[in-house]
């Protein structure tokens, strides 16, 4: 009557994390509408509102916005990171898996992992919107993969923080308000929207202690490039610091909780 | 040690900032029985289920799950026993059918096997029908099976149930009883917690009575009701002038005084078989009576006893 288990190893263990997120998201697509509807909004309104204030046209703004709503996109997908692991917290399915004789970074991972997903189809979405209202950058495709993957794998690694956040938070509710406030912040406080020149002197030094700026900054520099620039190299480098911090705090907080 | 403890809780207690939600907690759980934990809302339930199955870290005391230690040995701990905890925790969004195939894989099963184990227990808990519909649809009592097949995958030896009928109607409820009694033919030994008296009496070998996170009695359900004061035979006496031969009939039967009300009988019997020699005596002594009752003391004259006053 004994069924054959073997203690499950972290790769497998996250394999069918992930595998159960995605399904959770296929049958709830409306878990990723708000990544996909948000960027193709963003860019509408934008593009056309500020397009002509800011740049003196539509064509001239998409260079500025295309990698600022691409990154202000990465960021409120990572924060829905967090949300949903408040969710499972409150559901009691994660008592369930601590119980189980598996990985415990694998709960954490396999969302993590399910939910870069929604960071590419998120990006897809911003740079597809931009190449129909006109967007060309001057690069090869290459580079316009290469600008992706950079946004994802920052993404990826804000989801760490917000998973964290997730996990400390009291409640959905606040998990999902400190989220939204954090992307308006981040987004709007930096070069996303308007070149740095522009703004006053002390939000200069706002945007430039802003780490989405660098990652703008980086992003523009490539597809102006069509080389890694320095920036890039540190955005990456970053990226993995945060990952390399935030991962085990959220392990740990899993743990605690 | 005759028969071999599945669980040995010894001194266990834990603080949530000043409140001491479970307090110096010690009792062993037998193999092969069912061991209930009885009392009210709040009285430390599920805190000292979530010590026992690892997911709470004990401020003091100690938790051996079939001699291993649970906090020295966590993992294997773990991989010893099945819980279900207090809500179901199946996901909504997915159907029957994958929520298993994915329990099944996080412990450990292969795809074939984890497959066929699904199927199994598919069958087993009458879920074959609406296995590939999503659980939205899902009655409570559909959930709360395929809460309690998620916890049965790898047959575990030892299996926790965090009040597994509250909340269900009276039908399920009777189901949900069937399906834990068949565990225990089985072989399976079950820890779980309830606040219903009845389903303590029904179901539990032995018993732990918890009240503001101490226990407060441990037994039988019928060493419980035992010290309560045991059966009590009750009768009305249809004519008043026999109520004074009546009551030196039977008090010559029984050790305990006769309580009289008007042409009410009581008295206390340590034994059922007590009764019939009463009866045939009124009977021999042509004493009609009526409204005959044979009272059983219910486990709630116990839970009142132990647990009024200190509240
Ligand atoms: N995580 C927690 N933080 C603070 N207090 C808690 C926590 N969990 C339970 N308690 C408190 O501990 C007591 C026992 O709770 P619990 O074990 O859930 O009771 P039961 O399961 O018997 O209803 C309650 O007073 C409850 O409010
Ligand atoms: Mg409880």
């Amino acid at each position: 009557m004994d069924v054959q288990t073997h203690s499950g190893n972290l790769f497998m263990n996250t394999a069918t994390m992930a595998y159960r997120n995605l399904l959770k998201t296929v049958h709830n697509p409306d878990r990723f509408m708000d990544v996909i509807i948000q960027p193709v909004m963003f860019m509408l309104m934008f593009g056309y509102l500020f397009g002509g204030a800011i740049a003196g046209g539509v064509q001239a703004y998409l260079p500025t916005i295309v990698p600022g709503i691409l990154m202000q996109t990465m960021l409120s997908a990572a924060s829905g990171s967090g949300a949903q692991i408040r969710e499972d917290l409150d559901s009691g399915v994660f008592d369930r898996f601590k119980s189980l004789p598996m990985a415990h970074v694998a709960p954490l991972a396999g969302q993590l992992f399910a939910d870069s997903l929604r960071l590419l189809m998120a990006t897809v979405a911003s740079l597809t919107t931009g190449y129909l209202m006109g967007w060309r950058p001057a690069v090869g495709f290459g580079w316009v993969v290469a600008i992706a993957g950079l946004a994802i794998v920052t993404g990826w690694a804000l989801s760490w923080l917000f998973a964290l956040l997730g996990l400390l938070a009291k409640s959905a509710g606040a998990v999902q308000s400190v989220s939204l406030m954090t992307m308006l912040v981040l987004s709007f406080m930096s070069n996303a929207f308007v070149p740095l020149k522009s703004l006053t002197k002390p939000l200069q030094f706002i945007a430039h202690l802003n780490p989405v700026t660098y990652v703008i900054t980086a992003i523009r520099q490539i597809l102006a490039t069509g080389s890694w620039t320095h920036e890039a190299l540190l955005v990456l480098g970053v990226d993995l610091i945060i990952v390399v911090i935030f991962a085990p705090l959220a392990v740990w907080a899993y743990d605690r909780n | 040690m005759t028969t071999k403890n599945a669980i040995e809780v010894s001194h266990l207690t834990k603080k949530f900032g000043k409140k001491l939600a479970v307090d110096d907690v010690s009792f062993n759980v037998r193999q092969g029985e069912v061991f209930g934990l009885l009392g009210p809302n709040g009285a430390g339930k599920t805190t000292t289920l979530r010590m026992l199955t690892t997911l709470l870290k004990a401020d003091a005391g100690q938790v051996k799950i079939f001699g291993h230690d649970t906090v020295k040995e966590g993992r294997l701990a773990r991989s010893l026993f099945g819980l279900t905890g207090q809500y179901a925790v199946v996901d909504e969004d997915i159907s029957a059918r994958q929520n298993l195939m994915i329990f099944a894989r996080l412990n450990g099963l292969s795809r074939p096997d984890a497959k066929q184990r699904t199927t199994e227990l598919l069958h087993e808990f009458s879920l074959e029908n609406s296995a590939d519909k999503a659980l939205k649809d899902f009655s409570g009592g559909m959930r709360r099976r395929l809460d309690l097949a998620v916890s049965l995958i790898t047959r575990p030896a030892l299996i926790f149930l965090d009040e597994p009928t509250t909340g269900l109607d009276p039908r399920t409820r009777t189901q949900m009883w069937d399906t834990i009694r068949h565990l225990v033919q089985q072989g399976s030994t079950i820890v779980l917690t309830t606040q219903y008296l009845d389903e303590a009496d029904q179901l539990a070998d032995n018993l732990a009575i918890i009240d503001h996170g101490k226990l407060v009695k441990t037994g039988t359900p019928a060493e419980l009701k035992q010290q309560i004061g045991g059966t009590r035979l009750n009768f009305t006496v249809d004519r008043s002038t026999q109520v004074g031969a009546a009551v030196k009939l039977v008090a010559a039967q029984v050790a305990d005084a006769v309580q009289q009300t008007g042409q009410q009988l009581s008295v206390r019997l340590t034994q059922m078989a007590q009764a019939a020699p009463i009866l045939t005596a009124l009977n021999q002594a042509k004493i009609t009576i009526s409204q005959l009752a044979v009272q059983e003391p219910s486990l709630d004259d116990v839970f009142l006893n132990l647990t009024v006053g200190k509240n």
